[in-house]
């Protein structure tokens, strides 16, 4: 028989206004096997964890329930109190009773009943509970970063400058992101490429950093210290030793019809290109889609002219397995689809466009060489409307909830750029609110309206209409003026919603990390652990993890280099030691196990059996308790039961079931 | 049928099989059952004609821990269990010699005797070598006649085919027998209200005895210690102390056949109630051919299984949900 006792906090008001503490320690002393029980203001203070230890010392304790907040809050401090008071860490349990109870009942009555049986669900798993002692694992000593745009490089850099070595995996051809595509940034207008190329160029020279470009995570397997991860470089058809990156084959590439994703699809680039001129590698590959020397078997013409004898057509993807500790995810963002909102006339008109685009337009290397025109007719604009919160904010399902956040600032860039270099020309902005927090921030958009006359609008437009003439007929309302406006523009830009690198979903199941509604990676906790994933060893940076600017993505980035180096400095971990195992006597060696185990840590083995008298050699599930991670995976598709968990068996979880029924 | 002595007992006198698995007569016209044979007499009471609907698959779980060969006689649908318990590492694919006996569907006594047929002496044309598509039933009353396909089981109208999945060699002509579409009565429960449903189900499991018939010729039942035998859970060999039970029991086990069920249909066929338990499984197999694309248990040993296997294209739990 356990002598368990029960420790209720109060969490100063955040409890105990809405749940009857008292009642719950008066009521867990009738609980089976608990021989102590008390409330307190707060548990997790250092006089709480003094009581909690007393108690362990004065009443011969061999298992404790702590009913406070989640178990992800504070189920370590109670471990470790435990520990330090020489009971076992794995026989506290923590019943969530802010969290689950009172943070969401009102009525007092109502909650103290439900603390109650949180109470007694506990106190039945520990009565059933035995110590447990962690392993160790070893760490490798090495961080992948998955994607090499701003996010990826600093992170990347600020990792290998710790000492360790980094790959960086990226799938396009080049590393530099969203974040090149940009003109100018925000708030200083320095230009994107000027202060995104050194670091590029630093990541790529960095003795401790190893870019994998136009290449795809394909397998992730392992855990925390210990990953094993398969990357798929993709065929470049390039050989990227040989390679000068002299362009040449770029030049006489006959085949020059494919979109340019660099410039969002506004021109074309050759089959065999590099994404821009600053790209690194500055090795080109070939789209084999577009090459007519794939489509057709005839052409060649770029290995004709390739004087370093680069070009190599055969060339297969490759998978490469590497060992790594730590995982930072920095997959970035896209904008959204706008087929939902055909309103703004985005598929029927060129010179309606993204605020992603008009950056490709201002730039010099863009598809207009940097001069402001239409699209459709290549006239210069003398009218240009913006329409904030494209898809953000956005009530119905058509479009993203939340506030894409950089929107408001690059439009007052945009507004201000243009209005500088083309006094001319009449900006409008139609905006639900101007949002500029952040430092410098709101001078910033007070400069777009104050000193360059950017008209902003309160409203939000309800249809842009192609005109015969090519003019774009913007009909919007004016909040404060309360009118409706009808607007001529010749050109109108949208600042869509961005939203998570849709291969994000792929990354975060193979990662095991968690991903929210919106495809954001969830962080460990929203205000405390803001750059780790709740899967250990999974580190987010820049826009994976929620919109972001530069600033704070490359902020974010620093920090997840700093957790991932924490990480890498260990030379050991403790691991988990609620792992599986087979009971042999009921195990069926059917393979069910081995088949839904994520981390591949059941194998099988012929045992020698003695099944009440009968010895024979069966097929029996083997779990390697290094590998296994305690997901439980097995334990549920097991048929026989035969699987089961420690710390989390059977038994337990049907006893918290029973106390909760009861 | 004598094709399959005769082949039996050359296999037995050259010695590539130590033992035969089969059928022999019952003491009804109407009820062969399971047998081993060691030798060539033994052989003169094999049997092999419409009724022996028994799926011998699962005899070979013991049958391969014994010293030789098994020559065993497996239908086309009997074939779908043999490779799912190959599969699950249950059965020995080289303990076994797998004879592929034809098959032109297996009858229901149940149904014959709900014809008003009573008091059966001798029933002719259940042979597979009979011509005829009509059984004559001699009975103390009279000799009668019934169309073959109307006292059918109701696996062999939605036959899953003619072909053997697994063999070594097969004997006898199988005939297609498929008149009804395998997943009618699934949709139309689906298509009922959940009061509705929960009536159905109340009526039909509330029949149950717990014979543990059911699961006890399942072959994908076929855990070495069930979990309603296990004294490590709460559920072994309780009392019927309230029909809720019953409703687990079967619940349960639909839970755990999920994915490996091959439809052979064994559980409707001997349950001594008439419960339709098949249908369960089919709800099963219905829901993961329309969420992860069609699968047929047992139809290989190789692939994954969809249950057991994660894959990017897999539907998204709030599909499989909303789906209820």
């Amino acid at each position: 028989m356990q002598r368990i006792g029960v420790f209720v906090c109060h969490c100063g008001s955040n409890i105990a206004a809405t749940v009857d503490v008292n009642k719950v320690a008066e009521m867990a002393l009738m609980e089976p096997g608990v021989v102590h029980a008390e409330d307190y203001q707060y548990m997790c203070s250092e006089a709480g964890q003094a009581k909690i230890a007393a108690a362990i010392h004065e009443k011969n304790l061999t298992g404790m329930v702590v009913c406070s907040c989640s178990p992800r809050m504070h189920e370590a401090t109670f471990r470790k109190a435990a520990e330090r008071a020489g009971l076992n860490p794995y026989m506290v349990e923590i019943a969530n009773i802010r969290e689950h109870c009172s943070w969401i009942h009102k009525d007092m009555e109502e909650a103290t009943k439900k603390a109650v049986i949180l109470m007694r669900a506990a106190v039945a798993k520990v009565n059933l509970s035995a110590p447990l002692q962690p392993g160790e694992s070893r760490v490798t000593k090495r961080a992948l970063v998955i994607g090499g745009g701003i996010a990826g490089i600093q992170t990347a850099l600020d990792i290998a400058d710790a000492g360790y070595e980094v790959d960086i995996v990226e799938k396009t051809p080049s590393i530099g992101g969203r974040m090149s595509q940009l003109d100018k940034t925000f708030p200083t207008l320095d230009c994107s490429a000027c202060i995104l190329t050194p670091k590029m160029v630093e990541a790529s020279a960095h003795e401790k950093i190893n870019i994998y470009t136009y290449s795809e995570v394909e397998k992730v397997s392992g855990f925390v210290g210990d990953f094993t991860v398969d990357i798929r470089k993709k065929a470049r058809s390039v050989d990227m030793d040989k390679c000068t990156g002299c362009g040449v084959c770029q030049e006489k590439c006959p085949s020059k019809k494919a979109p340019s994703e660099f410039n969002r699809g506004l021109n074309t680039r050759s089959a065999i290109y590099t994404p821009f001129a600053q790209a690194i590698p500055n090795v080109p590959v070939i789209d084999r889609e577009a090459c007519i020397k794939f489509k057709t078997g005839k052409c060649g013409v770029c290995s004709k002219v390739c004087q370093a004898g680069a070009i190599d057509y055969e060339q297969k993807d490759e998978i490469v397995t590497e060992k790594y500790g730590a995982i930072v995810v920095a997959t970035g963002f896209d904008t959204i689809n706008l087929d939902k909102y055909d309103e703004y006339a985005y598929s029927q008109s060129k010179d309606v466009i993204t605020s992603l685009e008009l950056e490709r337009v201002m730039n010099a290397a863009g598809p207009t060489h940097g001069h402001l025109e239409r699209l459709s007719d290549g006239k210069a604009p003398k009218e240009i409307v913006f329409i904030q919160c494209v898809g953000s904010r956005c009530a119905d399902d058509r479009g993203k909830p939340y506030c894409s956040k950089i929107c408001c600032m690059y439009t007052a860039k945009h507004a201000m750029l243009i209005r500088d270099k083309y006094p001319d020309v009449n900006v409008t902005v139609f905006y639900i609110d101007v949002r500029t927090p952040g430092k410098n921030f709101d001078e910033f958009y007070r400069r777009a309206v104050e000193q360059y006359g950017v008209n902003y609008i309160k409203g939000q437009v309800g249809k842009v209409i192609p005109q015969p003439d090519g003019k774009l007929l913007v009909q919007g309302s004016d909040l404060l003026d309360n009118k409706q406006i009808l607007k001529e523009a010749d050109m109108v830009v949208l600042a869509t919603a961005i939203e998570p690198n849709p291969d994000v979903r792929k990354i975060a199941t193979m990662l095991t990390a968690s991903i929210d509604t919106n495809n954001f990676l969830t962080e460990a906790h929203a205000k405390l652990r803001p750059v780790e994933s709740p899967t250990a060893g999974i580190f987010l940076s820049g826009v994976c993890q929620g919109p972001k600017d530069i600033p704070e993505t490359v902020a974010q980035a620093g920090a997840a280099a700093v957790k991932a180096i924490g990480l890498l400095a260990k030379d050991k971990l403790l691991t988990n030691p609620c792992t599986a195992q087979a009971d042999i006597l009921l195990c069926n060696g059917c393979s069910t196990c081995e088949n839904v185990c994520p981390y591949g840590a059941i194998t099988y083995e012929d045992k020698e059996v003695n099944d009440h008298g009968i010895r024979e050699t069966r097929r029996i599930a083997v779990v390697n308790s290094a590998l296994c991670q305690g997901c439980g995976a097995c334990t549920v598709a097991c048929p026989s039961g035969a699987m089961d968990l420690q710390g989390f068996s059977n038994r337990q979880i049907i006893a918290e079931v029973d106390a909760i029924c009861r | 049928m004598q094709e399959l002595v005769n082949r039996a007992k050359e296999l037995l006198a050259d010695g590539t099989v130590a033992r035969v698995l089969g059928w022999k007569a019952g003491d009804l016209p109407y009820n062969p059952e399971p047998a081993y044979f060691e030798t060539a007499e033994e052989l003169d009471d094999f049997v092999y004609n419409g009724f022996c609907g028994a799926n011998l698959s699962k005899y070979m779980i013991e049958a391969s821990k014994l010293e030789g060969k098994t020559m065993v006689c497996l239908k086309p649908c009997d074939t779908y269990s043999f490779n799912q318990l190959i599969k699950e590492h249950r059965v020995d694919r080289d303990k076994a010699y797998i004879v592929g006996a034809g098959c032109k569907g297996k009858l229901d006594i149940e149904k014959i005797k709900k014809k008003g047929i009573k008091g059966i002496e001798l029933i002719e044309g259940a042979e597979l070598t009979d011509e005829a598509d009509t059984l004559t039933i001699q009975t103390i009353y009279g000799n009668k006649t019934v169309a073959y396909a109307d006292v059918m089981l109701e696996r062999c109208h939605v036959c899953k085919g003619k072909e053997h999945m697994v063999y070594d060699e097969l004997i006898g002509d199988s005939k297609e027998t498929k008149d009804a579409e395998r997943f009618d009565r699934v949709a139309e429960i689906e298509a009922m209200s959940p009061e509705e449903k929960f009536a159905f189900f109340q009526k039909e499991l509330s029949k149950c005895i717990r014979c543990n018939a059911c699961r006890n010729v399942c072959p994908a039942c076929s855990c070495r210690k069930c979990v309603f035998d296990s004294t490590k859970f709460d559920s072994s060999q309780k009392a019927n102390v309230d029909s809720f039970e019953e409703k687990m029991f079967h619940i349960i086990r639909a839970f755990h056949v999920a994915g490996r069920c091959t439809d052979c249909g064994e559980c409707s066929r001997v349950c001594p109630q008439g419960i339709p338990l098949h249908l369960f499984n089919r709800k099963f197999i219905k829901d993961i051919d329309e969420l992860y694309g069609e699968y047929q248990a047992g139809a290989d040993t190789t692939s994954k299984a969809p249950l057991t296997n994660y894959t990017f294209e897999d539907a998204e739990p709030s599909i499989v949900g909303k789906r209820g």
